[in-house]
Order: structure tokens, then sequence, then C-alpha cells
């Protein structure tokens, strides 16, 4: 019995994880309607810059986060307003062309840069220290600071697009752009701002993902999938729902590599067509 | 406040427009009709600059506009009632209404002055502003260009699909503002109430105008003839 709420509990942490994966993606689509193929990579890249800087600078992982985030957030607007947005239109191809390429082109860097080699970004005794909560059920600190940081993403990003005046703006011109500029919204900018975001998100992503496990260059279009299952089981529309859908999934695989440590990520998957089965639109969907 | 001099518009390869020449002088209010087709909308687009136009075809208050991004011409001071509203599905009436002094553009109007005029869009602020009525929904857009606090503002077709009581009570409230000081361009199927309304009149047809002069001087067949090009 505690075996298994320690599997939905570890599960439930795991989804924090996926969350963050998830929620940079969905704000990106949610916005321009753009899928990043390149998303997995991103975060890669934002683990390996991680890996590089913890090395590097020889500081530790959080402050390697604190110094990556506003890199990561000038490298998305500069993303967004030099690249993404000459391929925004009616068309749902180019975007999808645009980020493939930049997926094969990150991976091959980061193996030129870094060889195959997996290898993983030190946090000393955070990785293993756990947090003992009574007969048999211990939590990991890493998990755990995961979880409360998706749960503060979750939090900030659904203050950000309910409560402010560029919020307001980004779901005005996802509605309907040509009205959002009549109102004085300069969408060139607004894509980047999204954009930039987005990024700062894959950043707490990459970094915690290169603590928890170890990886390797061409990781990223795994990590594009279950950030991808987590939004479609979420439903599009809320933040709340993705975060809701990472958690869907964490516990899923958790469940799955419980019976039998080969099938995890396959539970994992067919909880996700399960849902595509029942309830195209996601479980939690707040718009269209 | 607005003259625009031999202006053409082009989609691709069709011209739309064929050298317009109009103006509104502040704290005039101008009606443009015309068929369906004539280059009503178009004339629209090229002013708030959704469509390119040559750079010195249109000037506004002194400056030459045409070709300018959208959303730098709603800081100069343009407003649109967009022709079918063109509210914010997934925003609620008042995040709407927010979204019009998106500019932050200083003006008697607020988000309080605008629910002083239109009361039933208070009552209803909090509510997803697709379960507002037509007339409602007109209101609402009507309120958010207003918060832009413009100095020229345009309605596009704002009878359209509205009953004819409805379309009365929104002229009417549009009737209150036009006595503290409005500029506006009124883009209207409603000849009648577009004579009624306006100071001065354009009628297009097919990309040209083909009368112009004021409201209450231009008889019923001078534009008639003028609408339908006999």
């Amino acid at each position: 019995m505690i075996a298994w709420i320690d599997t939905i509990v570890q599960g439930v942490l795991l989804g924090g994880l996926y969350a963050l994966f998830a929620m940079g993606l969905s704000l990106m689509f949610g916005v321009m309607r753009l899928v990043n193929i390149a998303h997995g990579d991103f975060i890669l890249l934002a683990a390996f810059a991680g890996m590089a800087l913890v090395t590097g600078l020889g500081v530790s992982p959080g402050i390697a986060l604190l110094v990556l985030m506003p890199l990561a957030f000038a490298f998305g607007y500069g993303l967004q307003r030099g690249i993404l947005n000459f391929a925004l239109g009616r068309d749902i191809l180019p975007p999808l062309l645009i980020t493939f390429g930049l997926s094969i082109v990150i991976q091959n860097a980061l193996l030129q840069i870094f060889s195959a080699d997996t290898r993983s970004i030190q946090a000393g005794a955070l990785v293993t220290a756990s947090l003992h909560l009574g007969e048999g059920l211990a939590v990991g600190w890493l998990p755990l600071t995961i979880f409360v940081s998706a749960i503060a993403v979750a939090l900030a990003l659904q203050w950000l697009f309910g409560a402010t005046r560029i919020g307001r703006a980004f779901r005005a011109a996802a509605d309907d752009s040509e009205a959002a500029q009549l109102m004085g919204v300069d969408n060139r900018h607004i894509y980047a701002l999204a954009t930039a975001i987005a990024m700062v998100v894959v950043a707490i992503a990459g970094v915690f993902h290169g603590i928890r496990t170890t990886i390797a260059p061409t990781d990223g279009p795994a990590l594009l999938l279950y950030a991808f299952e987590a939004v479609v089981i979420g439903g599009l529309g809320s933040f709340w729902g993705t975060f809701a859908g990472g958690v869907i999934l964490g516990v899923a695989q958790s469940i799955g590599f419980r019976l039998d440590p080969g099938w995890g990520i396959l539970v994992g998957h067919l909880a996700f067509l399960a849902v595509l089965l029942v309830k195209p639109n996601g479980l939690f969907p707040k718009t269209r | 406040m607005l003259t625009t001099h031999n202006l053409t518009a082009f989609y691709g390869d069709f011209q739309a427009l064929f050298g317009i020449d109009l103006e509104v002088n502040a704290g005039e209010i101008v009606s443009i009709i015309g068929a369906n087709g004539a280059g009503k909308s178009t004339f629209l687009k090229t002013i708030t600059g959704l469509l390119k136009a040559p750079h010195s075809a249109v000037r506004f208050e002194g400056r030459d506009i045409g070709g300018m991004p959208a959303h730098r011409i709603a800081q100069a001071g343009i407003a649109m009632v967009p022709e079918g509203r063109r509210l914010f599905a997934s925003l609620s009436v008042e995040e709407n209404l927010k979204m019009g002094a998106y500019t932050r553009r200083p003006g008697r109007f607020d988000l309080d002055a605008v629910y002083a005029l239109l009361p039933v869009l208070k009552e209803k602020r909090t509510q997803p502003s697709t379960s507002l009525s037509g007339g409602q929904q007109q209101m609402a857009a009507i309120g958010r260009a207003l918060l832009a606090n413009p100095r020229l503002l345009i309605c596009d077709e704002i009878s359209l699909g509205l009953a004819p009581i409805v379309v009365k009570e929104i002229y009417e409230i549009l009737g209150r503002i036009r006595k503290e000081g409005l500029t506006a361009i009124i883009v209207e199927q409603d000849v009648g109430m577009a004579r009624l309304f306006s100071d001065r009149l354009y009628c297009f047809q097919e990309g040209r105008v083909s009368l112009s002069g004021r409201s209450d001087a231009l008889s019923h067949e001078a534009i008639s003839k003028a609408y339908f090009g006999v």
C-alpha cells in the first residue's frame, strides 16, 4: 500500500518537471499558434549552458540558473524577433520547418561542443538528500524543489496572463492579431516577449533536468514529446491545465515503472493516447 | 485634421482605390457611404495602417502617416470601431475595454467615464465578451475605442446586423459624446442615418469618390446616382 502511495507521490513530483517542460511550449503555442519543434532541444541547450556555467564559473547550479535566466530571455527575444516572426503567417508549415531545422542545428552544435558523452550538472548533496515523511515514505529534496518551482512558475504565468496589461495584450493578439494592432499592440514586440518568457521557463526546466539526470546532446526530441503530451493531456488555454497534464503524465509513468522498469515511458504514452481518444481537447481545456 | 491626397490602395495586383481625396476637419463628423465593394473598408484600412499606402497620401495632424504600422497610428490618436466589432473573444468585457486603453493616451475617457456612458457594460463587466447581445457588443466596441482617447474616431458600419431601435440608441450615445467635441468618420450602410448624423458626406463608388458635400445639402436623387454609379 505504502509502496503505491510512494509511487504516486514520486509521479506527482516527476510531473512537476514535465509541467516545467510543457509550460514554455504551451505559452508559445497559446500566444502565437507556433509549435516549436526545437523546444526539447532548447531545454537541452539550457541544461548544457547551465553545466558550462557551473564548471566554468565554479558556482552552484542556483547561481548558474540566475545568470542563465536573463541570457535565456535575451536569446528568446532575439530568436523570435530575428527569425521566427518572419515565419509567422497564415500557413502553419513554415514555423514547423524552421524550428525543425533549429532542432537539428542545436543537436549538432551541442554534439560538436560537448561530444556525445553523457554528463550532468553537479549539485552536490541536493541530488540525493531526502525528506522523510513517515513510514517508508520519503521524498527527495530535488524533486520537491522542482515541483515547488513548477507551481511557482504556473502561478507567475497565470498572474502575468490574467492580471497584467502585457498578459491582456498576449491574449488579445492570440484572439485577433489585427484588432490588437488597432489597439496599439506591436505584435512583433509582443511575440518576442512571449518567446523570451518561454525561454526563461525553458532555462529553469533545463537546469533542473540537467541536475536530476544525465544529459546528452540528442535527448531533445524525447523531451519535446513529454512536453507535448503534457500539453495535450491538460488541454489548451490555462497554465494550470498544462500543469495538471504534466502531473498526470508523471504519475502514469511512475505507475508504469513500478509495474515493470521497461514499461514506464510506455504507460505514459498509453495515458496520452487514452486522453486523445476519450477527450481530444484535453482534460481541462479553457478555450477554443 | 486628416487629409488624403490621391490615395491609392492595392491588394496584390488588384487596385481597390483610385486616388481618393478626402478631408476631415477638427470637430467634424464625416460620413462615407457606398455599396459593398466600393472601397470604404479598404479606405479605412489605409488610414489605420492595416494596408500599405503611399507615405504622403495620408496626412494626420500635420504628419504624413501613409504606410506607418497600425500600432503607431493608434498611438498617434486614430481609433477604430472595426466592422463586425471584433471584440477579443477570450477576454471579459472589462478586459476588452482595458485593451482600448493599451496606448495609455491621456484624455477624458477612462473606465469610469465609459461605464457612466454605457451602464450596461458595467453590469456585465466580468462576463466574457461573447455573452453580450449584438447591440451590447457594439457598445463595448465603441467604449473600447473611446478608451484610446482618440483625436479621430472611426466607426465602420456600426449599424450592421442590429435592429433599428438598437441603432438609434447607439447613435444617441454617439450624439452625446459629439456635444463634447468629437471628430469622426462614420462608414454606414444606412444612408439615412449617415446623412442625419454627419456634417459632410462622401460617396464611394468602385474605388473613387463619386459625390461629396454637406450632408444636409445633397439631394436624395444625387446620392442615389452617385451610390449606384448611374
